[in-house]
Protein backbone atom coordinates (compact mmCIF):
# COMPACT_ATOMS: atom_id res chain seq x y z
CA UNK A 1 0.00 0.00 0.00
CA UNK A 2 2.35 2.71 -0.93
CA UNK A 3 1.08 5.93 -2.19
CA UNK A 4 -3.05 4.83 -3.10
CA UNK A 5 -4.50 7.10 -5.56
CA UNK A 6 -7.81 7.70 -2.64
CA UNK A 7 -6.95 6.70 1.65
CA UNK A 8 -10.46 6.94 3.37
CA UNK A 9 -9.36 6.32 7.15
CA UNK A 10 -12.47 6.73 10.02
CA UNK A 11 -14.73 8.22 7.83
CA UNK A 12 -17.95 9.60 9.72
CA UNK A 13 -20.55 11.65 8.51
CA UNK A 14 -24.00 12.37 9.84
CA UNK A 15 -27.31 13.76 8.24
CA UNK A 16 -29.26 15.75 11.04
CA UNK A 17 -28.46 13.30 14.12
CA UNK A 18 -28.69 9.87 11.64
CA UNK A 19 -24.71 8.77 11.41
CA UNK A 20 -24.56 7.89 7.24
CA UNK A 21 -20.85 6.81 7.56
CA UNK A 22 -19.84 5.45 10.56
CA UNK A 23 -15.94 5.09 10.50
CA UNK A 24 -15.45 4.01 6.66
CA UNK A 25 -12.28 3.22 6.13
CA UNK A 26 -10.66 2.36 2.33
CA UNK A 27 -7.30 2.64 0.46
CA UNK A 28 -7.68 2.62 -3.29
CA UNK A 29 -4.63 1.75 -5.48
CA UNK A 30 -3.46 3.93 -8.60
CA UNK A 31 -4.72 2.53 -12.13
CA UNK A 32 -7.25 -0.32 -10.08
CA UNK A 33 -11.24 -0.36 -10.45
CA UNK A 34 -12.86 -0.20 -6.80
CA UNK A 35 -16.66 -1.39 -6.73
CA UNK A 36 -18.88 -0.38 -3.78
CA UNK A 37 -21.74 -2.41 -3.26
CA UNK A 38 -23.85 -2.20 -0.47
CA UNK A 39 -28.36 -2.11 0.01
CA UNK A 40 -29.53 1.34 -0.40
CA UNK A 41 -29.45 4.07 2.76
CA UNK A 42 -26.10 1.99 3.20
CA UNK A 43 -23.75 5.57 2.69
CA UNK A 44 -21.94 4.52 -0.93
CA UNK A 45 -22.89 7.34 -2.32
CA UNK A 46 -22.54 9.56 0.87
CA UNK A 47 -19.06 7.67 0.30
CA UNK A 48 -18.75 9.34 -2.87
CA UNK A 49 -19.48 12.54 -2.48
CA UNK A 50 -16.90 12.52 0.41
CA UNK A 51 -14.37 11.99 -1.80
CA UNK A 52 -15.62 14.73 -4.21
CA UNK A 53 -16.20 17.36 -1.40
CA UNK A 54 -19.97 17.46 -2.73
CA UNK A 55 -20.69 16.57 0.91
CA UNK A 56 -18.41 17.54 3.99
CA UNK A 57 -17.49 14.57 6.10
CA UNK A 58 -17.69 15.37 9.91
CA UNK A 59 -14.65 12.90 10.94
CA UNK A 60 -12.09 11.59 9.64
CA UNK A 61 -9.21 11.77 6.88
CA UNK A 62 -9.76 11.23 3.60
CA UNK A 63 -6.59 11.51 0.86
CA UNK A 64 -6.86 11.82 -2.64
CA UNK A 65 -3.63 11.84 -4.40
CA UNK A 66 -2.20 12.28 -0.87
CA UNK A 67 -4.01 15.67 -0.47
CA UNK A 68 -6.94 16.08 2.29
CA UNK A 69 -10.02 17.01 0.84
CA UNK A 70 -11.26 20.32 1.05
CA UNK A 71 -8.86 20.64 4.12
CA UNK A 72 -5.15 21.64 4.21
CA UNK A 73 -3.35 20.84 7.40
CA UNK A 74 -1.13 23.83 8.73
CA UNK A 75 0.61 23.72 11.99
CA UNK A 76 -1.48 21.06 13.70
CA UNK A 77 -4.92 22.24 12.53
CA UNK A 78 -7.32 21.36 9.12
CA UNK A 79 -8.36 24.86 7.61
CA UNK A 80 -11.04 24.18 5.35
CA UNK A 81 -10.02 25.56 1.88
CA UNK A 82 -11.81 27.95 0.01
CA UNK A 83 -14.57 27.52 -2.93
CA UNK A 84 -11.61 28.05 -5.61
CA UNK A 85 -9.29 26.13 -4.14
CA UNK A 86 -12.27 23.25 -4.18
CA UNK A 87 -12.82 23.42 -6.93
CA UNK A 88 -9.59 22.89 -8.51
CA UNK A 89 -9.12 20.19 -6.43
CA UNK A 90 -12.51 18.88 -7.88
CA UNK A 91 -11.89 19.42 -11.75
CA UNK A 92 -9.73 16.68 -11.27
CA UNK A 93 -12.08 13.72 -9.63
CA UNK A 94 -14.26 13.14 -12.11
CA UNK A 95 -17.92 12.32 -11.88
CA UNK A 96 -20.86 10.43 -12.91
CA UNK A 97 -23.92 10.71 -11.09
CA UNK A 98 -27.38 8.39 -11.33
CA UNK A 99 -29.10 10.54 -13.22
CA UNK A 100 -26.58 12.22 -15.77
CA UNK A 101 -27.24 15.54 -14.80
CA UNK A 102 -26.16 16.85 -18.00
CA UNK A 103 -26.42 20.65 -18.87
CA UNK A 104 -30.26 20.61 -20.13
CA UNK A 105 -29.81 23.72 -22.18
CA UNK A 106 -25.93 22.81 -23.95
CA UNK A 107 -25.49 21.11 -26.63
CA UNK A 108 -23.89 17.82 -26.52
CA UNK A 109 -20.59 19.13 -27.49
CA UNK A 110 -20.96 22.24 -25.62
CA UNK A 111 -21.29 20.28 -22.53
CA UNK A 112 -17.86 18.57 -22.87
CA UNK A 113 -16.64 22.18 -24.03
CA UNK A 114 -17.81 24.17 -20.97
CA UNK A 115 -15.85 22.67 -18.52
CA UNK A 116 -12.24 22.94 -20.54
CA UNK A 117 -13.12 26.28 -21.21
CA UNK A 118 -14.34 27.74 -18.18
CA UNK A 119 -12.60 25.71 -15.62
CA UNK A 120 -9.19 25.08 -17.19
CA UNK A 121 -8.48 28.09 -19.32
CA UNK A 122 -8.26 25.25 -22.56
CA UNK A 123 -8.72 27.70 -25.92
CA UNK A 124 -12.15 26.54 -27.29
CA UNK A 125 -10.88 25.32 -30.47
CA UNK A 126 -8.82 22.77 -28.94
CA UNK A 127 -11.79 22.12 -26.44
CA UNK A 128 -13.89 21.60 -28.97
CA UNK A 129 -11.24 19.28 -30.58
CA UNK A 130 -10.95 17.18 -27.60
CA UNK A 131 -14.66 16.63 -27.11
CA UNK A 132 -15.10 15.03 -30.90
CA UNK A 133 -12.25 12.85 -29.68
CA UNK A 134 -13.99 12.16 -26.49
CA UNK A 135 -17.70 11.68 -28.45
CA UNK A 136 -15.78 8.89 -30.84
CA UNK A 137 -14.55 6.86 -27.77
CA UNK A 138 -17.81 6.81 -26.29
CA UNK A 139 -19.47 5.96 -29.34
CA UNK A 140 -21.45 9.09 -30.12
CA UNK A 141 -19.60 11.12 -32.54
CA UNK A 142 -22.92 11.64 -34.71
CA UNK A 143 -24.96 13.19 -31.59
CA UNK A 144 -22.65 16.68 -31.17
CA UNK A 145 -25.28 18.94 -32.18
CA UNK A 146 -28.11 17.14 -30.21
CA UNK A 147 -29.53 18.16 -27.22
CA UNK A 148 -29.41 15.76 -24.00
CA UNK A 149 -33.37 16.05 -24.03
CA UNK A 150 -32.89 14.55 -27.44
CA UNK A 151 -30.97 11.40 -26.29
CA UNK A 152 -31.83 7.87 -24.75
CA UNK A 153 -30.54 7.48 -20.94
CA UNK A 154 -27.57 5.54 -22.19
CA UNK A 155 -26.30 7.87 -24.89
CA UNK A 156 -26.58 10.67 -22.11
CA UNK A 157 -24.79 8.78 -19.40
CA UNK A 158 -21.97 8.23 -22.17
CA UNK A 159 -21.80 11.65 -22.86
CA UNK A 160 -22.02 12.14 -19.01
CA UNK A 161 -18.52 10.07 -19.12
CA UNK A 162 -16.83 11.87 -21.95
CA UNK A 163 -17.87 15.37 -20.13
CA UNK A 164 -15.75 13.98 -16.89
CA UNK A 165 -13.09 12.99 -18.72
CA UNK A 166 -12.78 16.18 -20.63
CA UNK A 167 -11.34 17.69 -17.03
CA UNK A 168 -8.08 14.94 -17.49
CA UNK A 169 -9.23 13.71 -13.93
CA UNK A 170 -6.63 11.37 -12.20
CA UNK A 171 -9.61 9.91 -10.53
CA UNK A 172 -13.30 8.76 -11.80
CA UNK A 173 -16.01 8.11 -9.18
CA UNK A 174 -19.59 6.41 -10.73
CA UNK A 175 -22.30 7.63 -8.49
CA UNK A 176 -24.85 4.32 -9.83
CA UNK A 177 -24.43 4.88 -13.29
CA UNK A 178 -26.92 2.20 -15.14
CA UNK A 179 -29.49 2.66 -12.43
CA UNK A 180 -31.95 5.22 -13.91
CA UNK A 181 -31.12 3.40 -17.71
CA UNK A 182 -33.66 0.78 -19.16
CA UNK A 183 -31.86 -2.72 -19.05
CA UNK A 184 -31.14 -3.06 -22.75
CA UNK A 185 -29.29 0.14 -22.34
CA UNK A 186 -27.32 -0.49 -19.68
CA UNK A 187 -24.47 -2.66 -22.01
CA UNK A 188 -23.54 0.15 -23.86
CA UNK A 189 -22.70 2.29 -20.60
CA UNK A 190 -20.49 -0.47 -18.77
CA UNK A 191 -18.66 -1.11 -21.98
CA UNK A 192 -17.88 2.38 -22.17
CA UNK A 193 -16.67 1.52 -18.30
CA UNK A 194 -14.89 -1.09 -19.06
CA UNK A 195 -12.85 0.19 -21.72
CA UNK A 196 -11.86 3.45 -19.26
CA UNK A 197 -11.08 0.71 -16.65
CA UNK A 198 -8.60 -0.91 -19.07
CA UNK A 199 -7.03 2.17 -20.42
CA UNK A 200 -5.90 2.42 -16.44
CA UNK A 201 -7.91 4.69 -15.00
CA UNK A 202 -8.27 4.76 -11.20
CA UNK A 203 -12.39 4.22 -10.55
CA UNK A 204 -14.45 3.93 -7.66
CA UNK A 205 -17.36 2.73 -8.97
CA UNK A 206 -21.13 2.48 -6.63
CA UNK A 207 -23.30 0.04 -8.54
CA UNK A 208 -25.73 -2.72 -8.35
CA UNK A 209 -24.04 -4.20 -11.10
CA UNK A 210 -22.23 -7.81 -9.88
CA UNK A 211 -21.21 -9.11 -13.33
CA UNK A 212 -19.80 -6.14 -14.06
CA UNK A 213 -17.98 -6.17 -10.13
CA UNK A 214 -17.03 -9.55 -10.95
CA UNK A 215 -15.69 -8.92 -14.25
CA UNK A 216 -13.58 -5.71 -13.78
CA UNK A 217 -13.25 -4.61 -10.00
CA UNK A 218 -9.66 -5.40 -8.73
CA UNK A 219 -11.23 -4.46 -5.24
CA UNK A 220 -14.46 -4.77 -3.74
CA UNK A 221 -16.33 -3.40 -0.51
CA UNK A 222 -19.38 -4.00 0.84
CA UNK A 223 -20.76 -1.50 2.78
CA UNK A 224 -23.80 -2.21 5.43
CA UNK A 225 -25.66 0.46 7.31
CA UNK A 226 -22.17 3.05 7.46
CA UNK A 227 -19.50 0.62 7.87
CA UNK A 228 -17.45 -1.90 5.57
CA UNK A 229 -18.87 -4.82 5.99
CA UNK A 230 -16.78 -7.20 3.76
CA UNK A 231 -13.82 -6.20 1.15
CA UNK A 232 -11.50 -8.36 -0.99
CA UNK A 233 -11.53 -9.80 -4.40
CA UNK A 234 -14.42 -9.38 -6.22
CA UNK A 235 -14.56 -13.22 -7.20
CA UNK A 236 -14.10 -14.29 -3.69
CA UNK A 237 -16.46 -11.89 -2.03
CA UNK A 238 -19.01 -12.80 -4.16
CA UNK A 239 -18.54 -16.49 -4.46
CA UNK A 240 -18.03 -17.30 -0.61
CA UNK A 241 -19.28 -14.44 1.24
CA UNK A 242 -18.05 -14.74 4.98
CA UNK A 243 -20.38 -12.00 7.03
CA UNK A 244 -24.50 -13.18 6.95
CA UNK A 245 -24.92 -9.63 5.98
CA UNK A 246 -23.46 -9.99 2.40
CA UNK A 247 -25.25 -13.32 2.35
CA UNK A 248 -28.47 -12.04 2.93
CA UNK A 249 -27.99 -9.18 0.37
CA UNK A 250 -26.50 -11.15 -2.21
CA UNK A 251 -29.60 -13.78 -2.08
CA UNK A 252 -31.65 -10.90 -3.16
CA UNK A 253 -30.29 -9.56 -5.99
CA UNK A 254 -28.05 -12.23 -7.71
CA UNK B 1 -59.27 1.04 -38.43
CA UNK B 2 -62.09 -0.96 -39.56
CA UNK B 3 -62.75 -1.56 -43.02
CA UNK B 4 -65.90 -3.25 -45.01
CA UNK B 5 -64.96 -4.72 -47.65
CA UNK B 6 -62.32 -2.51 -49.99
CA UNK B 7 -63.94 0.45 -48.84
CA UNK B 8 -62.61 2.52 -45.98
CA UNK B 9 -65.36 3.00 -43.64
CA UNK B 10 -65.82 6.86 -42.59
CA UNK B 11 -65.68 8.19 -39.39
CA UNK B 12 -68.50 10.99 -38.54
CA UNK B 13 -66.77 12.84 -35.73
CA UNK B 14 -69.38 13.96 -33.01
CA UNK B 15 -71.49 17.13 -33.14
CA UNK B 16 -71.22 19.50 -30.47
CA UNK B 17 -74.57 21.17 -30.90
CA UNK B 18 -74.06 23.86 -27.21
CA UNK B 19 -70.78 25.01 -28.63
CA UNK B 20 -72.27 25.95 -32.26
CA UNK B 21 -74.98 27.87 -29.85
CA UNK B 22 -72.61 29.45 -27.87
CA UNK B 23 -70.64 30.38 -31.08
CA UNK B 24 -72.99 32.03 -32.75
CA UNK B 25 -73.96 33.83 -29.67
CA UNK B 26 -70.67 34.97 -29.56
CA UNK B 27 -70.43 35.96 -33.53
CA UNK B 28 -73.52 38.40 -32.73
CA UNK B 29 -72.56 39.96 -30.01
CA UNK B 30 -69.02 40.75 -31.29
CA UNK B 31 -70.53 41.49 -34.64
CA UNK B 32 -72.61 44.49 -32.55
CA UNK B 33 -69.36 45.58 -30.91
CA UNK B 34 -68.09 46.08 -33.78
CA UNK B 35 -70.95 47.41 -35.32
CA UNK B 36 -71.10 50.63 -32.46
CA UNK B 37 -67.54 51.20 -32.76
CA UNK B 38 -67.56 52.27 -36.36
CA UNK B 39 -71.32 53.95 -36.36
CA UNK B 40 -72.51 57.42 -35.87
CA UNK B 41 -74.12 59.34 -33.66
CA UNK B 42 -76.64 62.39 -34.18
CA UNK B 43 -74.89 65.73 -33.05
CA UNK B 44 -78.60 67.24 -32.71
CA UNK B 45 -77.34 70.14 -35.50
CA UNK B 46 -79.02 70.61 -39.45
CA UNK B 47 -77.27 71.38 -42.14
CA UNK B 48 -79.05 72.40 -44.68
CA UNK B 49 -78.48 74.06 -48.52
CA UNK B 50 -79.89 74.78 -51.66
CA UNK B 51 -80.68 71.74 -53.94
CA UNK B 52 -82.14 72.76 -57.45
CA UNK B 53 -83.87 76.07 -55.45
CA UNK B 54 -84.90 73.83 -53.02
CA UNK B 55 -83.83 73.65 -49.07
CA UNK B 56 -82.96 70.80 -47.70
CA UNK B 57 -81.96 69.87 -44.26
CA UNK B 58 -80.08 67.16 -42.55
CA UNK B 59 -79.05 66.14 -39.49
CA UNK B 60 -75.34 66.02 -38.79
CA UNK B 61 -73.67 62.86 -37.23
CA UNK B 62 -70.26 62.03 -36.00
CA UNK B 63 -68.35 59.08 -34.98
CA UNK B 64 -69.49 57.70 -31.90
CA UNK B 65 -66.08 56.82 -30.73
CA UNK B 66 -64.42 60.35 -32.41
CA UNK B 67 -61.77 58.24 -34.93
CA UNK B 68 -61.55 61.64 -36.68
CA UNK B 69 -60.01 63.34 -33.37
CA UNK B 70 -58.76 60.65 -32.40
CA UNK B 71 -56.25 60.26 -35.68
CA UNK B 72 -55.58 63.75 -35.28
CA UNK B 73 -54.12 63.38 -32.14
CA UNK B 74 -52.41 60.25 -32.45
CA UNK B 75 -49.11 62.00 -33.81
CA UNK B 76 -48.87 64.94 -32.45
CA UNK B 77 -45.78 66.18 -30.82
CA UNK B 78 -47.51 65.97 -27.01
CA UNK B 79 -48.43 62.54 -27.28
CA UNK B 80 -44.84 61.14 -28.88
CA UNK B 81 -43.24 63.15 -26.64
CA UNK B 82 -45.30 61.82 -23.71
CA UNK B 83 -44.75 57.84 -25.13
CA UNK B 84 -41.20 58.32 -25.45
CA UNK B 85 -41.20 59.25 -21.89
CA UNK B 86 -43.46 56.16 -20.80
CA UNK B 87 -40.89 54.29 -23.16
CA UNK B 88 -37.68 55.35 -21.13
CA UNK B 89 -39.27 54.50 -18.01
CA UNK B 90 -40.42 51.56 -18.45
CA UNK B 91 -36.97 50.32 -19.70
CA UNK B 92 -34.46 52.12 -17.48
CA UNK B 93 -37.08 50.86 -14.32
CA UNK B 94 -37.20 47.38 -15.69
CA UNK B 95 -33.56 47.79 -15.94
CA UNK B 96 -33.03 48.32 -12.14
CA UNK B 97 -35.89 45.91 -11.18
CA UNK B 98 -34.14 43.35 -13.36
CA UNK B 99 -31.01 43.68 -11.96
CA UNK B 100 -31.77 44.42 -8.30
CA UNK B 101 -34.30 41.48 -8.37
CA UNK B 102 -31.85 38.85 -9.56
CA UNK B 103 -29.46 40.18 -6.85
CA UNK B 104 -31.85 40.11 -4.12
CA UNK B 105 -33.14 36.75 -5.35
CA UNK B 106 -29.16 35.45 -4.89
CA UNK B 107 -28.86 37.11 -1.82
CA UNK B 108 -32.54 35.05 -0.39
CA UNK B 109 -31.02 31.87 -1.27
CA UNK B 110 -27.37 32.64 0.65
CA UNK B 111 -26.73 30.71 3.22
CA UNK B 112 -25.60 33.77 5.17
CA UNK B 113 -28.74 34.40 6.91
CA UNK B 114 -27.75 38.31 7.59
CA UNK B 115 -28.00 38.64 3.77
CA UNK B 116 -31.15 36.54 3.22
CA UNK B 117 -32.65 38.02 5.87
CA UNK B 118 -31.93 41.35 4.41
CA UNK B 119 -33.31 40.17 1.26
CA UNK B 120 -36.78 39.27 2.70
CA UNK B 121 -36.95 42.14 4.84
CA UNK B 122 -36.55 44.31 1.68
CA UNK B 123 -39.15 42.38 -0.68
CA UNK B 124 -41.57 42.08 2.38
CA UNK B 125 -41.36 46.43 2.58
CA UNK B 126 -41.60 47.30 -1.06
CA UNK B 127 -44.29 44.73 -2.01
CA UNK B 128 -46.30 45.65 1.64
CA UNK B 129 -46.58 49.47 0.56
CA UNK B 130 -48.66 51.09 -2.35
CA UNK B 131 -46.32 52.17 -5.79
CA UNK B 132 -48.02 55.39 -5.37
CA UNK B 133 -47.03 56.05 -1.86
CA UNK B 134 -43.28 55.07 -2.65
CA UNK B 135 -43.41 57.25 -5.95
CA UNK B 136 -44.42 60.14 -3.74
CA UNK B 137 -42.43 59.53 -1.41
CA UNK B 138 -39.45 59.41 -3.62
CA UNK B 139 -40.31 62.47 -4.86
CA UNK B 140 -39.99 64.14 -1.40
CA UNK B 141 -37.04 62.24 0.01
CA UNK B 142 -35.26 65.69 0.41
CA UNK B 143 -37.62 66.05 3.93
CA UNK B 144 -36.29 63.30 5.41
CA UNK B 145 -32.70 63.41 3.63
CA UNK B 146 -31.58 67.13 2.38
CA UNK B 147 -28.03 65.74 1.41
CA UNK B 148 -26.71 63.05 0.33
CA UNK B 149 -23.00 62.61 1.29
CA UNK B 150 -20.12 60.58 0.78
CA UNK B 151 -17.56 59.94 3.81
CA UNK B 152 -16.97 57.27 6.59
CA UNK B 153 -20.11 56.24 8.53
CA UNK B 154 -20.58 57.79 11.56
CA UNK B 155 -18.50 60.47 11.35
CA UNK B 156 -18.41 64.23 10.45
CA UNK B 157 -16.01 63.22 7.55
CA UNK B 158 -17.39 63.57 3.59
CA UNK B 159 -15.59 63.77 0.75
CA UNK B 160 -18.17 65.04 -1.43
CA UNK B 161 -21.88 66.22 -1.36
CA UNK B 162 -25.22 67.79 -3.32
CA UNK B 163 -28.71 68.44 -2.30
CA UNK B 164 -31.35 65.72 -2.67
CA UNK B 165 -33.64 68.12 -4.44
CA UNK B 166 -31.24 68.67 -7.05
CA UNK B 167 -30.77 64.60 -7.95
CA UNK B 168 -34.33 63.88 -7.13
CA UNK B 169 -35.91 65.39 -10.42
CA UNK B 170 -39.66 64.35 -10.82
CA UNK B 171 -38.15 61.89 -13.57
CA UNK B 172 -35.53 60.22 -11.30
CA UNK B 173 -37.71 60.24 -8.81
CA UNK B 174 -40.42 58.30 -10.49
CA UNK B 175 -37.10 55.80 -12.12
CA UNK B 176 -36.39 55.22 -8.90
CA UNK B 177 -39.66 54.17 -7.10
CA UNK B 178 -40.85 52.29 -10.33
CA UNK B 179 -37.26 49.80 -10.24
CA UNK B 180 -37.33 49.91 -6.25
CA UNK B 181 -40.57 48.44 -6.48
CA UNK B 182 -40.54 46.52 -9.50
CA UNK B 183 -37.00 44.10 -7.77
CA UNK B 184 -39.06 43.14 -4.96
CA UNK B 185 -41.56 41.50 -7.42
CA UNK B 186 -38.58 40.70 -9.86
CA UNK B 187 -36.43 38.99 -7.03
CA UNK B 188 -39.52 36.58 -6.29
CA UNK B 189 -39.34 35.09 -9.89
CA UNK B 190 -35.89 35.18 -10.04
CA UNK B 191 -35.81 32.97 -7.46
CA UNK B 192 -38.72 31.01 -8.73
CA UNK B 193 -36.59 30.12 -11.97
CA UNK B 194 -33.56 29.25 -10.08
CA UNK B 195 -35.01 26.86 -7.28
CA UNK B 196 -36.84 25.58 -10.66
CA UNK B 197 -33.46 24.23 -11.76
CA UNK B 198 -32.31 20.42 -10.87
CA UNK B 199 -30.12 20.60 -7.85
CA UNK B 200 -28.28 18.02 -9.92
CA UNK B 201 -27.32 20.62 -12.49
CA UNK B 202 -25.30 22.27 -9.72
CA UNK B 203 -23.13 19.45 -8.27
CA UNK B 204 -22.28 18.20 -12.10
CA UNK B 205 -21.42 21.66 -12.38
CA UNK B 206 -19.40 21.83 -9.47
CA UNK B 207 -17.91 18.16 -9.77
CA UNK B 208 -16.13 19.48 -13.29
CA UNK B 209 -14.64 22.21 -10.77
CA UNK B 210 -16.62 25.11 -11.54
CA UNK B 211 -16.82 27.58 -8.74
CA UNK B 212 -19.90 28.65 -7.53
CA UNK B 213 -20.31 32.12 -9.38
CA UNK B 214 -19.90 30.36 -12.41
CA UNK B 215 -22.48 27.45 -11.58
CA UNK B 216 -24.66 30.36 -11.15
CA UNK B 217 -23.59 32.11 -14.85
CA UNK B 218 -23.37 29.45 -17.37
CA UNK B 219 -24.96 26.44 -15.56
CA UNK B 220 -28.11 27.84 -13.16
CA UNK B 221 -29.29 31.02 -14.85
CA UNK B 222 -29.87 30.44 -18.48
CA UNK B 223 -31.70 27.55 -17.33
CA UNK B 224 -33.72 29.65 -14.83
CA UNK B 225 -34.48 32.17 -17.87
CA UNK B 226 -36.75 29.39 -19.45
CA UNK B 227 -39.00 29.88 -15.87
CA UNK B 228 -37.97 33.97 -15.15
CA UNK B 229 -39.29 35.08 -18.30
CA UNK B 230 -43.10 34.56 -19.06
CA UNK B 231 -43.66 36.53 -15.79
CA UNK B 232 -41.14 39.13 -16.14
CA UNK B 233 -42.49 39.57 -19.67
CA UNK B 234 -45.94 39.86 -17.98
CA UNK B 235 -43.95 42.76 -15.32
CA UNK B 236 -42.41 44.60 -18.99
CA UNK B 237 -46.27 45.31 -19.93
CA UNK B 238 -47.58 45.82 -16.54
CA UNK B 239 -44.95 48.49 -15.69
CA UNK B 240 -45.84 49.69 -18.80
CA UNK B 241 -49.10 51.06 -17.74
CA UNK B 242 -47.68 51.42 -14.29
CA UNK B 243 -45.58 54.40 -15.82
CA UNK B 244 -48.74 56.45 -15.49
CA UNK B 245 -48.78 56.92 -12.05
CA UNK B 246 -45.83 59.10 -11.76
CA UNK B 247 -48.32 61.91 -13.41
CA UNK B 248 -48.80 62.54 -9.71
CA UNK B 249 -45.20 63.78 -9.37
CA UNK B 250 -45.71 66.00 -12.52
CA UNK B 251 -43.69 63.91 -15.11
CA UNK B 252 -45.41 64.08 -18.16
CA UNK B 253 -45.85 60.72 -19.81
CA UNK B 254 -48.04 59.41 -22.51
CA UNK B 255 -51.53 59.17 -20.38
CA UNK B 256 -50.31 62.83 -18.90
CA UNK B 257 -49.75 64.09 -22.12
CA UNK B 258 -52.89 63.21 -23.18
CA UNK B 259 -54.91 64.39 -19.39
CA UNK B 260 -53.17 67.59 -19.90
CA UNK B 261 -54.73 68.12 -24.06
CA UNK B 262 -57.73 67.11 -22.50
CA UNK B 263 -57.77 69.71 -19.52
CA UNK B 264 -58.08 72.65 -22.00
CA UNK B 265 -60.70 71.14 -24.83
CA UNK B 266 -62.45 68.36 -23.40
CA UNK B 267 -62.01 65.91 -25.40
CA UNK B 268 -61.69 63.21 -22.81
CA UNK B 269 -62.54 60.04 -24.74
CA UNK B 270 -60.64 60.71 -27.89
CA UNK B 271 -57.72 61.53 -26.17
CA UNK B 272 -58.08 58.69 -23.48
CA UNK B 273 -58.66 56.45 -26.64
CA UNK B 274 -55.36 57.83 -27.99
CA UNK B 275 -53.12 56.76 -25.17
CA UNK B 276 -54.87 53.34 -24.69
CA UNK B 277 -53.77 52.52 -28.36
CA UNK B 278 -50.43 53.51 -28.05
CA UNK B 279 -50.10 51.37 -24.77
CA UNK B 280 -51.72 48.26 -26.75
CA UNK B 281 -50.09 48.77 -29.90
CA UNK B 282 -46.66 49.07 -27.63
CA UNK B 283 -48.10 45.98 -25.74
CA UNK B 284 -48.30 43.75 -28.63
CA UNK B 285 -44.93 44.82 -29.65
CA UNK B 286 -43.51 43.33 -26.34
CA UNK B 287 -45.73 40.34 -26.68
CA UNK B 288 -44.30 38.96 -29.95
CA UNK B 289 -40.71 39.78 -28.40
CA UNK B 290 -41.29 37.92 -25.41
CA UNK B 291 -42.22 34.99 -27.37
CA UNK B 292 -39.17 34.39 -29.49
CA UNK B 293 -37.16 35.63 -26.16
CA UNK B 294 -39.08 32.41 -24.51
CA UNK B 295 -38.16 30.28 -27.87
CA UNK B 296 -34.55 31.22 -27.54
CA UNK B 297 -34.49 30.33 -23.83
CA UNK B 298 -36.62 27.00 -23.80
CA UNK B 299 -33.59 25.14 -26.47
CA UNK B 300 -32.52 21.87 -24.70
CA UNK B 301 -35.79 21.71 -22.56
CA UNK B 302 -37.96 20.39 -25.12
CA UNK B 303 -36.91 17.68 -27.91
CA UNK B 304 -38.83 19.48 -30.81
CA UNK B 305 -39.68 23.02 -30.15
CA UNK B 306 -43.27 23.59 -31.21
CA UNK B 307 -43.42 26.05 -34.12
CA UNK B 308 -43.77 29.52 -34.81
CA UNK B 309 -46.87 30.89 -35.35
CA UNK B 310 -45.69 32.34 -38.88
CA UNK B 311 -44.48 28.66 -39.41
CA UNK B 312 -48.36 27.16 -38.08
CA UNK B 313 -49.16 29.63 -40.44
CA UNK B 314 -47.86 28.55 -43.36
CA UNK B 315 -47.99 24.86 -42.52
CA UNK B 316 -51.94 25.55 -42.48
CA UNK B 317 -51.89 27.00 -45.93
CA UNK B 318 -49.79 24.08 -47.21
CA UNK B 319 -51.88 21.70 -45.40
CA UNK B 320 -55.22 23.29 -47.22
CA UNK B 321 -53.69 23.41 -50.82
CA UNK B 322 -53.12 19.76 -50.63
CA UNK B 323 -56.71 19.23 -49.49
CA UNK B 324 -57.89 21.33 -52.44
CA UNK B 325 -56.32 19.63 -54.49
CA UNK B 326 -56.44 16.37 -53.54
CA UNK B 327 -60.13 16.20 -52.86
CA UNK B 328 -60.55 13.02 -51.49
CA UNK B 329 -62.47 12.99 -48.11
CA UNK B 330 -61.00 9.86 -46.79
CA UNK B 331 -59.31 9.27 -43.63
CA UNK B 332 -55.70 9.64 -43.70
CA UNK B 333 -55.40 12.22 -46.09
CA UNK B 334 -53.20 14.27 -43.64
CA UNK B 335 -51.22 12.69 -41.04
Amino acid sequence: MSNPMVEVHDVHKSYGGVEVLRGVNLAVERGEVTCLIGPSGSGKSTLLRCINHLEKHDAGELRVDGDLVGYEARGGKLYERNDKQICAERSRIGMVFQRFNLFQHLTVLDNITIGQVKVKGVELVDARARARELLARVGLDNKEKNYPSQLSGGQQQRVAIARALAMEPKLMLFDEPTSALDPELVGEVLDVMKDLALSGMTMIVVTHEMNFAREVANTLYFLDVGVIEESGHPREILSAPKSERLKSFLSKVL
Amino acid sequence: MTTNGDATVKVVPVRHVGQWIAAAIAAVLIAMLVHTLFSKLPTGQYACHLVNGVRKCHQITEWRFSWDIVGRYFFTSEILHGLLTTLELTVLSMLVGVILGVTIAVMRLSTNRLLSSTAWTYTWFFRGTPVLVQITVWYFISILYPVISFGIPFTNLTFFHFSTVSVFTPFIAGLVALGLNEAAYMSEIARAGLISVDEGQTEAASSIGMTRRQTLRFVVLPQAMRVIIPPTGNEVISMLKTTSLVSVIGVVELLGAATNIYANNYLIMPLLLVASLWYIVVTTVLSIGQYYLERRFAKGALRTPPPTPIQRLRRDVAGILSKVRTPRGVLGASR
